[in-house]
């Protein structure tokens, strides 16, 4: 394949960045996406130019490292997989690709195709975790009994990378799935209820302190999400949040 | 509970009560319009009703004042803040790959709305107020002793582009519903086994009202 890519350029956190073209070509459709750019990199190293820096990691859908805007759409226009995940036979021979940064003003880009997600860690910090006892009489988590359904929706929501493809889609850059994600994985379990009320309070307000849109219901983070986390998501970290209110 | 406008969910969860409330009053504004169709006795009686009970005009009225002023002010709001949680935009983005036209549009359709309400308060409110508070008459009847409302409504609709004016406001009306019934239900937290159900709900609600009331619209145009 030979491919047309438009890609962000951007020096520093402070340069105002632009959209530069460039020509591939033999590209597999097997090869991944980040293979392709890979492969880009090296042209470009060979002809003493600066490589295009993005962020990956395990380059097999569970580090959430990877991003990407590709095409319109984050991770690109396969569903249910991370840009690593992402073949380039999903795109025709002669196509122009636009890879962009992931967009929000909570995600500030650091270099090209790099952003600062650490805004996800803070959150995280407010109150995704439970308090446990380490000090050696630490009790077996399968000891309380847990509904099977619930064990089950709280193992699908624990499933969320923090890859932040769901603010890069959402037109509000709203991180309302993911802290549904980071709120339902505790809400569900016994484990979680004990400091379910601080939990979604401090959450809350940390996600909104980063400067994340309001979440109007557009569906586009399910669509996009690479793990298929579901809008139910956010209606609980909804009922969760009202009923804390209420109590605290 | 203090301060819960000041947070993204209570500020969601405020839109959604104020959205409930207007489709309530939208179901019962149809149901009193449609009476024009069908009887013009009983239409006049039910408007005469409205207009004077004293729950209607001092309670009810001014919450539904109330109520579409905080809904559109917290829309723009909303659509303020959510602007600016993205300060570049992408140079290519595929909504239409993951979310409907509609649900990415709330402001626009909410807008034209918002200019139909200005045009149908000219039309109806201020003269109500006029007659009833200005002029002081709270009799309902016109100089030939019969109720004067299905007669002024009649009058609003013998001009042409008025009535296609209403019509495309209730197609914006449609659009606005088709996302915001079920939204309305998921920003309340109410995702379960009838999430489903509701939604299908909801877009014959969306469609079936303001299709209802063109049909209104149009009736009063061809039989007057
Ligand atoms: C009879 C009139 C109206 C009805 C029945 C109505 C109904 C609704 C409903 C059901 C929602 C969804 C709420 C949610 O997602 O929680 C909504 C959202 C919205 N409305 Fe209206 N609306 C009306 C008028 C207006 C007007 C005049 C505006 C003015 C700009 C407006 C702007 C908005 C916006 C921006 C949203 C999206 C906010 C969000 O989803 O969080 N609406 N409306
Ligand atoms: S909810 Fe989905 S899209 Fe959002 S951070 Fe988690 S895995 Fe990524
Ligand atoms: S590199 Fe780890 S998920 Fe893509």
């Amino acid at each position: 394949m030979n491919l047309t890519l438009k890609i962000w350029r951007q020096k520093n956190a402070n340069d105002k960045g632009k959209m530069v073209d460039y020509q591939i070509g033999d590209i597999s459709g097997d090869m991944s996406f980040l293979e392709m750019l890979d492969l880009l990199n090296d042209q470009l190293i060979n002809k003493g130019e600066e490589p295009v820096a993005f962020d990956h990691d395990c380059r097999e859908g569970i580090c959430g490292m990877c991003s990407l805007y590709i095409n319109g759409e984050a991770h690109g226009p396969d569903r249910g997989v991370t840009t690593c995940q992402l073949h380039m036979r999903m795109f025709k021979d002669g196509e122009t690709i636009f890879i962009e940064p992931f967009r929000a003003k909570a995600f500030p880009v650091i270099k090209d195709l790099v952003v600062d997600r650490s805004a996800f860690d803070r959150i995280q910090h407010a109150g995704g975790f439970i308090s446990v006892n380490t000090s050696g009489n630490t009790i077996d988590a399968n000891t309380i009994p847990v509904n099977k359904h619930d064990a089950d929706d709280a193992f699908s929501a624990a499933t969320c990378i923090g890859c932040g493809a769901c603010v890069a889609s959402c037109k509000n850059s709203s991180a309302m799935l993911y802290l549904g994600a980071k709120i339902s994985q505790f809400a569900l379990l016994p484990q979680g209820k004990i400091e379910a009320t601080d939990r979604v309070l401090n959450m809350v307000k940390q996600m909104d302190e980063e400067g994340f849109g309001n979440c109007t219901n557009t569906g586009a983070c399910e669509v996009e999400c690479p793990k298929g986390i579901s809008l139910e998501n956010i209606a609980r970290l909804n009922r969760e949040y009202l009923s804390a209110t209420l109590k605290g | 509970m203090s301060g819960i406008l000041n947070s993204s969910i209570g500020r969601k969860f405020a839109m959604a009560l104020s959205a409930f409330f207007l489709m309530v009053f939208l179901l019962q504004h149809f149901t009193i319009n449609l009476l024009s169709v069908i009887s013009e006795d009983t239409f006049n009686n039910v408007s005469h009703f409205m207009g004077t009970f004293w729950l209607v005009q001092y309670v009810l009225q001014p919450v539904l004042i109330f109520g579409v002023i905080f809904h559109f002010i917290m829309g723009f709001v909303l659509e303020v803040r959510n602007r600016n949680a993205r300060q570049i935009s992408y140079a290519k983005n595929n909504g239409n790959a993951n979310s409907t036209w509609m649900s990415r549009n709330m402001i626009w359709s909410g807008l034209a709305i918002l200019a139909f309400i200005g045009l149908h308060f000219y039309d109806f409110w201020l003269p109500e107020i006029n007659t009833k508070f200005i002029e002081g008459d709270m009799s309902g009847l016109l100089p030939n002793g019969e109720y004067r409302y299905f007669e002024e409504l009649q009058h609003k609709f013998v001009d042409v582009w008025r009535v296609v004016l209403y019509c495309i406001a209730f197609v914006f009306l449609a659009l606005h519903l088709l996302h915001g019934f079920s939204s309305a239900f998921q920003s309340t937290g109410a995702n379960n086994k009838y999430t489903k159900g509701l939604q299908g709900f909801g877009k014959a609600y969306a469609i079936i009202i303001p299709l209802g009331f063109v049909f209104i619209a149009l009736f009063h145009y061809f039989n007057h």
